[in-house]
């Protein structure tokens, strides 16, 4: 917090909070509201507690789905890349299915992923599929986004492939990779829900998901809540682990991540 | 002075351009067809207006286009065959790695090499000592000036130690005085280090200033219009920028260089 006005742009979002979270609690109790319909955000947050050895595992299959998806993804997405950077005849026989596989809604293709893989495959591909394609998109128009000159410069030296690829398209795509990830990183949680879902109703699982699914079937609507509180906060948590990373990788040199200081 | 022609005092010919011409997919003719000798450690400028093909006779030189009729040798050097390592190349932008320090764009051209060089280090000393950037050789480029950007990549241009330096309107973009202490230190830098220069520029003062002799291009496409030897004596500094001698070859040569806008508008 370097001056008032950081205060106040901090202060302001957590003020909405706390006075979002009184509004709720007087509601319920000045209307009576069953649990089973609207838990008050107490009983929520004593779920919470109570259930947090049920929970805390269940988050923990649902973080290690989506670390699997993203990881997947984020290698998948930049070799595709820079496969399809070094040939053209690549890219035009794949690049459609790619688009075809992002533009196909993954709730309806999870079902199918269950028939044909073993669940925890089938989850992680889910992820995977979701979250490969910014990736892909972002560390395409990164490499295609070389200063010409520069690319000159490499030729007129006479720069292999290889050195051409490592110290110029990669250092060039780096904060097009960094943004794809930053997506990504969300997208392979909600691959990750959205599989767990399909899978929930197909039997068994004990993702965070699945356990929202269960709860709705049993009425358990405190702890209802309490799994989408840590779906939630695994996304933030998600996404700003990655814009860390972000600007720690590029603070030295990207307009992006230069500060007012400079 | 040196003569036009190869055996002109003793100095043989670096560059030789033989009706080289540059017709673009699309049918436009933007280049030639184009006659250049240019002598070893002569400094010279293509001089003409945009789009009259002076900056793709500079990239067809450097070997970054091809020719579409015509050839291009460079002279041999003893055992070391035509390779880029003998052309260092200035663009109109810095052209910076801006993921890298001074040092490190510096030093590219070293590690693009095959063989890499073992006195790589001394040598990006030098190059940064010589356009006076030693100290600067931690930063990174966002935290330098326009005029300091361009003397990174001079040093970058010399740090192979080329025979010839291709310039594409270096100092276009930088304001009067940062452009006239480059135009100096380049001077200075042409004459300790007897580098073969082609200089292209849009720039009437600019060209009269640099060179021993100033090829002026016609409009689209671009052949020789007229050459001028620009016969002053070295070292050329500040007094010569306002001698009469000076205005007078600039009276020249903006004469010879006004049919190239002519039919332009705006010109």
């Amino acid at each position: 917090m370097k001056s008032p006005h950081d205060l106040i742009r901090f202060l302001l979002p957590v003020a909405v909070f706390a006075a979002g979270l009184v509004l709720w609690e007087a509601i319920v109790r000045a209307y009576g509201i069953q649990p089973y319909v609207l838990p008050s955000p107490f009983l929520v947050l004593k779920t919470l507690v109570a259930d947090w050895s049920i929970l805390s595992q269940s988050l923990g299959v649902t973080l290690l789905t989506t670390l699997e998806g993203f990881v997947a993804a984020a290698i998948g997405g930049v070799v595709l890349a820079l496969l399809f950077n070094q040939s053209k005849w690549l890219e035009y026989s794949l690049f459609p299915y790619a688009v075809v596989l992002q533009v196909t809604p993954v709730i309806a293709i999870a079902p199918l992923l269950l028939i044909y893989l073993q669940q925890q495959t089938a989850v992680i591909v889910c992820a995977w599929i979701v979250a490969f394609f910014p990736v892909l998109s972002n560390t395409t128009l990164g490499l295609n986004s070389v200063d010409r000159n520069l690319a000159g410069l490499f030729q007129l030296y006479g720069a292999s492939r290889l050195k051409t690829l490592l110290f110029l398209k990669l250092p060039a795509a780096l904060p097009y990779i960094l943004g794809g990830l930053r997506i990504a990183g969300g997208l392979s949680l909600i691959g990750a829900v959205v599989a767990e879902i399909a899978a929930g109703s197909a039997g068994a699982g004990s993702g965070l998901a699945f356990r929202i699914a269960e709860s709705g079937y049993r009425l358990n609507i405190p702890r209802m809540f309490a799994a989408l509180l840590l779906l939630s906060l695994a996304g933030i948590v998600i996404y700003g682990v990655l814009a860390l990373v972000s600007h720690l990788l590029l603070r030295r040199w990207h307009e992006s991540a230069l500060g007012k200081d400079s | 002075m040196a003569e036009p022609a190869l055996s002109g005092s003793g100095a043989g010919s670096a560059v030789r351009l033989r009706a080289v011409t540059k017709t673009y997919d699309s049918g436009v003719m933007a280049l030639g067809p184009l006659d250049l000798d240019v002598l070893q450690g002569e400094f010279i400028s293509l001089l003409g207006p945009s789009g009259c093909g002076k900056s793709t006779a500079l990239r067809i030189i450097a070997g970054l286009a091809a020719p579409s009729a015509g050839t291009v040798e460079l002279a041999h050097h003893g055992s070391e065959r035509r390779g880029s390592h003998r052309i260092g190349f200035v663009f109109q932008e810095p052209t910076l790695m801006p993921w890298a320090t001074v040092r490190d764009n510096v030093r590219l051209p070293l590690k693009l090499a095959r063989a890499p060089a073992t006195d790589a280090e001394m040598r990006i000393d030098a190059a940064l000592d010589q356009v006076g950037l030693a100290e600067f050789a931690g930063a990174y480029p966002r935290e330098l000036s326009g005029g300091m950007k361009m003397r990174v990549s001079l040093a970058r241009a010399l740090v192979t130690d080329p025979d010839i330096l291709l310039m594409d309107e270096p100092f276009a973009a930088l304001d009067e005085i940062t452009r006239f202490r480059l135009n100096n230190d380049l001077l200075s830098l042409w004459r300790d280090l007897h580098k073969t220069v082609i200089f292209v520029t849009h720039s009437v003062f600019e060209s009269v200033y640099l060179s021993q002799r100033v090829i002026v291009m016609t409009a689209r496409p671009g052949r020789i219009g007229a050459e001028f030897r620009i016969t002053s004596p070295e070292p050329r500094g500040e007094e010569f920028r306002t001698s009469a001698e000076y205005a007078a070859f600039c009276r020249e040569v903006s004469h010879a260089l006004a049919p190239s806008y002519a039919g332009q508008a705006g010109a």
